[in-house]
């Protein structure tokens, strides 16, 4: 004998054979399309858009040219953040890891970037050079690989040493390297740098990776995300610029880097690896999502939690049917 | 003919979904509730954004930066984009609340779960192709994430041309397909009745 669930079953399953109404399919279609043209065409011409000019690499080092220097000889000495980062781009680190799971280390290199090249040397070769310059490239490529290891973290080192300060930089061995840096911010600061990095000689190009990667290297992008309340701390992944919405419905997502252990780096294991914890942590609540009519608990709470009796207040009324448990 | 293929297959078609469960002229009378138009604003924000997002995808990302009528056409689609996420959302929350899975409808349930997932990953790279610096910003922020689940290696959000590919054709295709089936499922078994709703008898034997 059937009990009185599986009978509900059978009876939700089933075509309806109560009441019905009339139900114009093709014109409620129609009136919902004007509704939501009409209501995005008023919200785009009152509010617009957003529409910030994205950064240049001239930008950065007319307006923060210390920055920016600093930062060239940070990518020749090794000591960036993307010259340190691992993989995909280089095998400088071991990644982020979920105890045994060490996804990123697993998938490899699969966009390698030499920092050094990539970033300094390459760049200033497709220059017409000062006579200094083109001295201290011709120098840096003749010069054994230890050599210039040498010059370029002396040089990085004397420079943290004086906190950035370059005016107080100690003198030392450091080679062509100050030089480097200097011809690589003058080429910056005339705008060549941004076209040799996305170009990186060649002609057709679509993969603006390496210039992010070292924007993100230095102080310019870091301070500008700040100015625009874009920090990971401040929910900006969620955010846009100036008064638009962003991507409120990455709320959750954006929610764990606000709390402990997330938001904490030097809380291990979780918040120094609190990217990955967080891409597992939402997976598995999205799968969850998917998943709700089979998770048991889950998927009585409707019944619990009686919200559908106001959605279906008006028939409950008409009908006179009350709460069933 | 009943072994051909395409017999087969529009046999089960009029089975399953004839014309009068596609396009009804009359629906339950318990289908009385403001909750019920947000699927179909849902689909028609959708329908904005697609029609928006052709119109920037013959003349390029960088459009809008430099055209008055390319900045009309990219705040169309922008707030189509917001608009549609407000609707599906609480149209989710809608079907939470209904246990809309019931009776069979558990399939019906997961692609609309899964169409919102897919939502948002097209609605990503959307942000990340505006060639704004919000563009620069997502991309570098992102990418942290993605890499560290292994997936950046091949997923690379700071690839402007492989964002846009994947934002105008395989994500809306993805999502599109999805869509479809969900309406087609959601036609083929019917709106889900109240959960308070039952059989007479069983509330005679009860009672």
């Amino acid at each position: 004998m059937k009990g009185s669930k599986e009978i509900k079953h059978e009876f939700d399953a089933a075509p309806w054979r109560g009441r019905t109404k009339k139900y114009d399919i093709i014109k409620e279609g129609t009136l919902a399309l004007a509704f939501v043209a009409v209501l995005t065409l008023v919200l785009s011409l009152l509010m617009g858009s957003p529409d910030d000019p994205p950064l240049t690499f001239k930008g950065w080092a007319t307006s923060n040219s210390d920055n920016f220097y600093v930062t060239a000889v940070q990518e020749l000495a090794g000591t960036s953040g993307t010259a340190t980062y691992g993989a995909p781009y280089n095998r400088n680190a071991d990644g982020l890891n979920v105890g045994p799971l060490w996804f990123q280390r697993w998938a490899g290199v699969t966009h390698p970037i030499d920092t050094v090249n990539d970033f300094v040397i390459s760049p200033l070769s497709t220059q017409v050079l000062s006579t200094e310059i083109t001295a201290a490239l011709t120098e840096w490529k003749s010069a054994p690989d230890n050599q210039k290891l040498n010059w370029a973290t002396s040089y990085d080192e004397a420079i943290t040493a004086v906190e950035g300060d370059l005016s107080k930089v100690a003198s030392g061995e450091y080679g062509p390297v100050p030089a480097l840096a200097t011809g690589l911010t003058a080429m910056a600061k005339s705008g060549g740098l941004d076209a040799a990095l996305l170009s990186q000689g060649g002609f057709f190009q679509t993969d603006n990776t390496k210039q992010i990667l070292f924007f993100g290297d230095g102080a310019y992008l870091d301070d500008a995300g700040t100015a625009y309340n874009l920090q990971g701390g401040t929910w900006g992944m969620m955010n846009e610029t100036g008064r638009y919405p962003g991507q409120a419905w990455l709320w959750l997502y954006s929610f764990w880097y606000q709390i402990p252990p997330f938001n904490n780096e030097e809380s291990k294991p979780i918040g120094a690896n609190a990217d990955v914890y967080i891409m597992v942590i939402m997976g598995a609540l999205s799968l969850g999502l998917i998943l709700i009519p089979i998770i048991p608990g889950v998927k009585n709470l409707p019944m619990r939690i009686p919200i559908q009796r106001g959605i279906w207040r008006q028939y409950y009324q008409a009908q006179g049917i009350k709460r069933r448990k | 003919m009943s072994e051909m293929w395409t017999a087969k297959l529009r046999n089960k078609w009029q089975k399953n979904l004839p014309i009068e469960k596609l396009l009804p002229d009359d629906q339950p009378a318990y289908v009385v509730s403001w909750i019920y138009l947000f699927g179909v604003l849902t689909l028609s924000a959708l329908a904005v954004i697609i029609a928006t997002g052709v119109v920037l995808a013959f003349e390029g990302p960088a459009w809008y930066h430099v055209s008055h009528a390319g900045k009309f056409f990219n705040s169309l689609h922008f707030w189509s984009v917001q608009l549609f996420f407000v609707f599906m959302v609480i149209h989710l929350w809608g079907k939470f609340w209904m246990a809309a899975w019931r009776g069979n409808r558990t399939a019906t349930w997961m692609t609309g779960a899964v169409a919102f997932v897919a939502s948002i990953a097209t609605a990503f790279t959307g942000y990340l192709v505006q060639t704004t610096f919000d563009s620069q910003w997502i991309s570098f922020e992102a990418k942290d994430g993605f890499n560290s689940m292994g997936v950046g290696a091949w997923f690379t959000v700071t690839n402007l041309g492989q964002m846009l590919l994947l934002h105008v054709a395989f994500l809306p295709l993805i999502l599109g397909v999805i869509t479809v089936v969900h309406v087609l499922m959601v036609r083929k078994r019917g709106v889900v009745p109240p959960i308070d709703e039952v059989p007479n008898f069983l509330v005679e034997v009860k009672s």
